[in-house]
C-alpha cells in the first residue's frame, strides 16, 4: 500500500502531470488525484477505448498484447497503461510550453 | 276429231254403198297400212270389235304420201268429198262385201258408229291418257308447291273449362257473323308474349378484375423511445477501495506498470510532442515572397496635390484622421529659403493645413488656416474635430472642424456642385468651393514657446496632468491635454480646459490678443473662445539649451495604440470644462512619467518630467536620466513602438536606433551608415518587426528586424521625386493598410501596403520580444566585457604609463577599444553566420530559452 502511495506521489510530482487515477478492469476508479467528477468521466469514458486498443492488437497477433496507450491532444495528453487484469493508470499530461 | 273422221268415212263408204249398199265400200289393207292406222287384223280389230274409227286426215295423208300404192287410193275420192271427220273402218272377217275391210260411209251406221266411237273414244282415251311431260317446266316445282293451297295438318283443340265452373250447367248456343257487331268475326293477330324470338346476338361487357389489390394501412404506431436516461456511475465505497488497495493484485500491478508510466513520462520531459517541426518550417515561406513575384511591395494608390496651395511648399507634417476613413491632412511649410520671413507678420500667403479625401482625389477638401507655418500638428484622440498644431513661431493652435465633418465624411464634396471631378475648373470657384477653417484658439505668445514648436502630442484621456506636474486620473475621460517641445529648450504641458482660478487679470491681455488676431473673421463657433483670451501653459519642462528636445514620445500619448479608440459620441463643450483644482483629483503613482526625446545635437535624452523637490523645497527642473550620443545630428524621429510599450524607433541623419525603455547602456539595435541620409521613420502597424525607412533621395525601406538585423528586407526606389519628410502607416481596415509618403514638393502619395508586409508572420510579436530579449543580453554583456576590459587594461598598463607616457596609455587604451570593438563585431558577425547556418538565428525560439554561446565565462 505504501509502496503504491509512494509511486502515486512520484507520478504526480512530475512536471506537466495533472492527475492520476488508477481503475479497475470494469472502469470503476480506485484511487486518484483528481476530483470525484472528473475521475468518474475519465474513467468511463477511456474504459471502453482500452479494450477497443487491446482487442485491436490482439486480433492483429494473438501473442501480443497493449502495453502503453497514449491519447494526445491539442491540450493534453492521456497516459494509459493497462495491466492484465485491470486497466490501470492514467496520467494526464500537459504539454510543455512551445 | 276422230268422230270427224269416222263420218267421213262414213261418208265414203255411204257412197261406195250406193254402188252397193249404202256407201260401202270394201278396202283391201295391207299389213303396213293396217299397221300404220292400227287397225291390224286381229289384232286391233277382231271380230268383236270390228269397227275402227280413222280419221280422214291421216287418210288423205297417207294418200298424199303412197299416192298410188296407198290403199285408200280408190275411195280418195269419197273421202274428200266425206264430209266428217272420221271414217268407220269396219273389219269384215267373212269378206262380205269382197274385202277384209270395208269402210262404212252410211249415216245410220254414223249414229251407231257415233256411240260405239264415243265410248271406242273414252276408251282409247282411257288409253291415251296423256303421259306428263317429262320437260323443263317455267315454274319451279317449289313455287307450285308454294302457291299450292295444301291441306294444313288438322288441329286439334281441346276445350276444357274453368275448374271452378267444373260441374255447372253449360249452356251453349249458335253463333252467327250476322249476329255479331261487325259482320264478321274475327280473330285478331296478337303478339304473343312467349317469346319465339331466338335472341341471337347479345351485347355484353367484360371487366377485368384484378386477382391482387394492393392495400395500405397506417397504424399510428409510436415506437418506444428512451427520452430520459439518467445514470450514475459505478463506485466503491470507501471500504472496498481500502480492501482493493491492500490487494496483492494491486502491488503487482504497480509494479508491472509504473515504469511504463514512468518511462512515457519521461519521453515527454525529453521530447516535446506538441510541436509540428513541419509546421514551423513554414514561417520562411509565408512571411517571405517567394522569387519571381513582384518586386513592389509598395503599391502606389493615390497621389494628393493642391496646385494651389502646394506650390513652393514642403509637407511638413501628414496625420491620417483617427476615425474617418480615408482623410488625411498635410501641414504645408514653407521651404527653408523662405524662413526668414517673419512669420508673426502675416505673410502674403497663409499657411494651410491641407485635408484631402479619399473619395476626392483632385482637389483639397478642407484648409486649415493658421497664422504661421505649421510644423507638426496633431488630431484629439477623443474628439477628432479638434487639431492641435504647433506653429512656426511657437505659439499653439487649435482648430476645430465639427462643422465640416459632414463635408469630410459624406459624398458630397465641398462647396462646389458641378463637374469636380474635371480638370476645367475655375481657381476662383475652386477657392470659393474649398471650406477654410481658420483657427479657433492660439496660445498665449508671451507664455508659449520663444522658437517653433517641433513636435505636438495629444495625451491620453485616462490621465492627465495637474499644474503641479503631478499625474493625476482625469475623470472625464476625453483627451484635453497636449504636450509640446520646441527649439527654444522647453516641454511643455498646456490644457484646454479653463482653470478654476484665474491666474491674471483676463482684461489687459485680452485687447493684445484681440489687437493681433482682428484680421480673421470669425463664422464658425468656437468653443475655444475661452482660451483665446489667454492660454498659458500648464507645466513647462526647461532644459535651457542643454538638451534641446525635437521630438519626444511619451508613454501616455496617443501614438497609434489600439486601446484609445472609444470615442465619446457627444463632444463636449470645452468652454464649460474647468480643471478641477488639484487636490480633488488623484494621483496616480504607477503612471510612467518617463519619456524619451531627441535632440537637437543628436542625442536621445530620457527623463522624467515628474517633478520633484530638492532640499529647499523648490522646483527644479528634472536632469536627463540617461543622455546617449546617437545620432550626430539633429534627430527626426521618436516613436515609440505599436506592439511594444518600452521599444522606441530613433531616427537621426546617418543612423536609426532601437532602444528598449529601461535599458540605459545604449540601443539595441544600430543601424549602419547606408550613405544616404535618413529622414524618417515609423514602426508598421501590425508586424512588431517591420518598420519603414525614408531617405532624402526619396527612397523607402523596409527593414524587418526578424529577418536581416543588417540591411533592409526591401528598398523602393524613389517612390517620391524627392526627399521624404514624413511617413505615416495607417490601416484603414483588415486588408488595407496604406502608407502616407510626403516630399519636399507638396505632394502626398499613398501607397497600399501589400500582404506580405503587413501581414504578421508567425509568432512574430513573441519572436520580436525574444529578439529584444536578446538584444539587451547582448548589450549588457558587450557593456560589461568592455568595462572589464578597460579595467583590466588599466591595470595593466597602469605601472608602465604611470609616467612616461600617460597619452600613449590612453591612446593604447583606446586602440585597445577600439581592437576590442572590432573584435566583438567581427565575433558579432560570425556568431549570426553560424547560428544562421545552424538554422537557429531568431526563428524557433522554443528549444532555447537561453542562449547557450552566450554563456562563455
Amino acid at each position: 500500500m505504501a509502496d503504491v502511495e509512494e509511486t502515486l506521489k512520484r507520478i504526480q510530482s512530475q512536471k506537466g502531470v495533472q492527475g492520476v487515477i488508477i481503475v479497475n478492469s470494469e472502469g470503476i476508479p480506485i484511487k486518484t488525484t483528481l476530483d470525484n467528477t472528473s475521475t468518474v468521466q475519465y474513467a468511463g469514458l477511456i474504459q471502453q477505448l482500452v479494450l477497443m486498443a487491446r482487442s485491436t492488437v490482439r486480433e492483429l497477433d494473438p501473442q501480443n498484447d497493449l502495453t502503453f496507450l497514449r491519447v494526445r491532444s491539442k491540450k493534453n495528453e492521456i497516459m494509459i497503461a493497462p495491466g492484465e487484469g485491470r486497466p490501470g493508470t492514467k496520467v494526464r499530461a500537459s504539454p510543455q510550453k512551445c | 276429231m276422230a268422230p270427224k273422221k269416222q263420218r267421213r268415212s262414213r261418208s265414203a263408204a255411204r257412197r261406195q254403198e250406193k254402188s252397193q249398199p249404202h256407201c260401202i265400200y270394201p278396202l283391201a289393207l295391207t299389213s303396213a297400212t293396217q299397221e300404220l292406222f292400227e287397225c291390224r287384223a286381229d289384232e286391233d280389230v277382231t271380230r268383236d270389235r270390228p269397227y275402227k274409227l280413222l280419221r280422214k286426215h291421216a287418210i288423205i295423208q297417207d294418200i298424199k304420201t303412197r299416192a298410188a300404192v296407198s290403199d285408200f287410193s280408190p275411195v280418195e275420192q269419197i273421202l274428200l268429198d266425206y264430209a266428217e271427220e272420221e271414217i268407220l273402218l269396219v273389219f269384215d272377217n267373212d269378206s262380205a262385201f269382197g274385202q277384209s275391210f270395208y269402210l262404212d260411209l252410211t249415216p245410220e251406221a254414223k249414229h251407231r258408229l257415233t256411240k260405239l266411237h264415243d265410248s271406242e273414244l273414252f276408251e282409247d282415251e282411257m288409253r291415251k291418257t296423256p303421259e306428263p311431260k317429262n320437260s323443263t317446266s317455267f315454274i319451279t316445282e317449289k313455287e307450285i308447291e308454294q302457291e299450292s293451297v295444301k291441306e294444313r295438318e288438322k288441329l286439334r283443340l281441346k276445350f276444357s273449362r274453368l275448374q271452378v265452373e267444373l260441374g255447372t250447367p253449360v249452356s251453349l248456343s249458335d253463333y252467327n257473323v250476322a249476329d255479331s257487331k261487325h259482320n264478321y268475326v274475327e280473330f285478331p293477330s296478337y303478339q304473343d308474349n312467349r317469346s319465339f324470338i331466338k335472341v341471337m346476338q347479345r351485347d355484353c361487357g367484360i371487366q377485368a378484375v384484378s386477382r391482387l389489390q394492393s392495400d395500405a394501412t397506417q397504424t399510428a404506431w409510436k415506437p418506444k423511445k428512451n427520452d430520459f436516461t439518467q445514470y450514475s456511475p459505478q463506485e466503491f465505497s470507501q471500504e472496498e477501495k481500502e480492501a482493493i488497495i491492500q490487494s496483492e493484485s494491486l502491488k503487482n500491478f504497480s509494479k508491472s506498470v509504473i515504469p511504463r508510466v514512468l518511462c512515457a513520462l519521461q519521453q515527454q520531459e525529453i521530447g516535446d510532442v506538441f510541436v509540428d517541426d513541419f509546421e514551423a518550417l513554414g514561417t520562411a515561406a509565408d512571411a517571405g515572397d517567394l522569387p519571381g513575384q513582384t518586386s513592389d511591395l509598395l503599391v502606389f494608390h493615390k497621389g494628393f496635390t493642391d496646385k494651389m496651395h502646394t506650390k513652393d511648399r514642403k509637407i511638413s507634417c501628414v496625420n491620417w484622421h483617427p476615425t474617418i476613413p480615408g482623410v488625411i491632412a498635410v501641414a504645408l511649410t514653407t521651404k527653408k529659403g523662405e524662413e526668414l520671413i517673419d512669420s508673426a507678420v502675416f505673410g502674403s500667403r497663409p499657411s494651410y493645413i491641407v485635408v484631402y479625401s479619399f473619395s476626392f482625389p483632385t482637389n483639397s477638401q478642407l484648409l486649415l488656416r493658421s497664422p504661421g507655418d505649421i510644423l507638426c500638428f496633431e488630431f484629439c484622440p477623443s474628439n477628432p474635430n479638434v487639431i492641435a498644431g504647433g506653429c512656426i513661431n511657437g505659439q499653439v493652435v487649435l482648430w476645430d472642424i465639427s462643422a465640416y465633418v459632414t463635408c469630410l465624411q459624406g459624398t458630397q464634396p465641398s462647396g462646389t456642385h458641378s463637374s469636380d471631378n474635371k480638370d476645367t475648373f475655375n481657381f476662383d470657384e475652386k477657392k470659393a468651393g474649398t471650406p477654410t477653417v481658420d483657427f479657433s484658439a492660439m496660445s498665449d505668445i508671451k507664455a508659449t514657446h520663444k522658437a517653433r514648436i517641433t513636435d505636438i502630442h495629444w495625451l491620453l484621456p485616462s490621465v492627465q496632468v495637474s499644474s503641479a506636474g503631478v499625474p493625476v486620473e482625469n475623470t472625464s475621460n476625453i483627451s484635453v491635454q497636449i504636450v509640446t517641445c520646441g527649439l527654444d529648450g522647453t516641454i511643455m504641458f498646456w490644457d484646454l480646459r479653463v482653470p478654476t482660478v484665474p491666474e491674471q487679470p483676463l482684461a489687459a491681455t485680452k485687447q493684445e490678443v484681440d489687437q493681433r488676431t482682428t484680421g480673421t473673421s470669425w463664422s464658425v463657433p468656437q468653443p475655444f473662445k475661452h482660451l483665446r483670451s489667454t492660454w498659458k501653459p500648464l507645466f513647462k519642462m526647461d532644459f535651457s539649451d542643454e538638451h534641446v528636445p525635437v521630438k519626444f514620445s511619451m508613454d501616455l500619448c496617443t501614438c497609434h495604440r489600439n486601446t484609445a479608440k472609444e470615442l465619446s459620441e457627444n463632444q463636449p463643450d470645452y468652454s464649460q470644462l474647468r480643471i478641477p483644482p488639484a487636490n480633488e483629483m488623484r494621483v496616480l503613482e504607477d503612471v510612467n512619467t518617463r519619456f524619451y526625446a531627441g535632440t537637437e545635437d543628436g542625442e536621445i535624452i530620457y527623463i522624467d518630467w515628474k517633478v520633484g523637490k530638492d532640499e529647499s523645497g523648490q522646483q527644479f527642473s528634472p536632469k536627463p536620466l540617461v543622455c546617449v550620443r546617437a545620432h550626430l545630428m539633429m534627430v527626426n524621429t521618436v516613436q515609440r513602438s505599436p506592439f511594444f510599450q518600452d521599444i522606441i524607433l530613433t531616427s537621426g541623419p546617418l543612423h536609426f536606433a532601437i532602444w528598449k525603455e529601461g535599458v540605459t547602456e545604449g540601443p539595441l539595435v544600430k543601424s549602419q551608415w547606408s550613405g544616404d541620409e535618413i529622414t524618417m521613420g515609423c514602426w508598421s502597424l501590425s508586424r512588431p518587426a517591420v518598420f519603414f525607412i525614408g531617405k532624402a533621395n526619396g527612397c523607402l525601406e523596409v527593414w524587418n528586424l526578424l529577418e536581416n538585423g543588417v540591411k533592409p528586407v526591401h528598398v523602393q526606389m524613389h517612390i517620391t521625386s524627392s526627399r521624404i519628410t514624413c511617413l505615416k502607416p495607417w490601416a484603414m481596415s483588415l486588408r488595407k493598410h496604406f502608407l502616407a509618403v510626403t516630399n519636399d514638393l507638396g505632394s502626398l502619395r499613398i501607397f497600399e501596403i501589400l500582404r506580405t508586409l503587413y501581414h504578421p508572420s508567425k509568432n512574430e510579436l513573441s519572436r520580436m520580444e525574444k529578439y529584444f530579449e536578446m538584444e539587451t543580453d547582448y548589450l549588457r554583456f558587450w557593456q560589461d566585457k568592455e568595462k572589464l576590459w578597460s579595467k583590466e587594461k588599466k591595470v595593466a598598463e597602469k605601472p608602465e604609463q604611470k609616467n612616461v607616457e600617460p597619452s600613449r596609455s590612453i591612446k593604447s587604451v583606446s586602440t585597445a577599444e577600439e581592437q576590442e570593438l572590432k573584435k566583438y563585431n567581427d565575433f558579432k558577425m560570425f556568431e549570426e553566420s553560424i547560428l544562421k547556418e545552424m538554422g537557429l538565428w531568431p526563428s524557433a525560439g522554443s528549444k532555447n530559452t537561453s542562449n547557450p554561446i552566450h554563456k562563455m565565462d
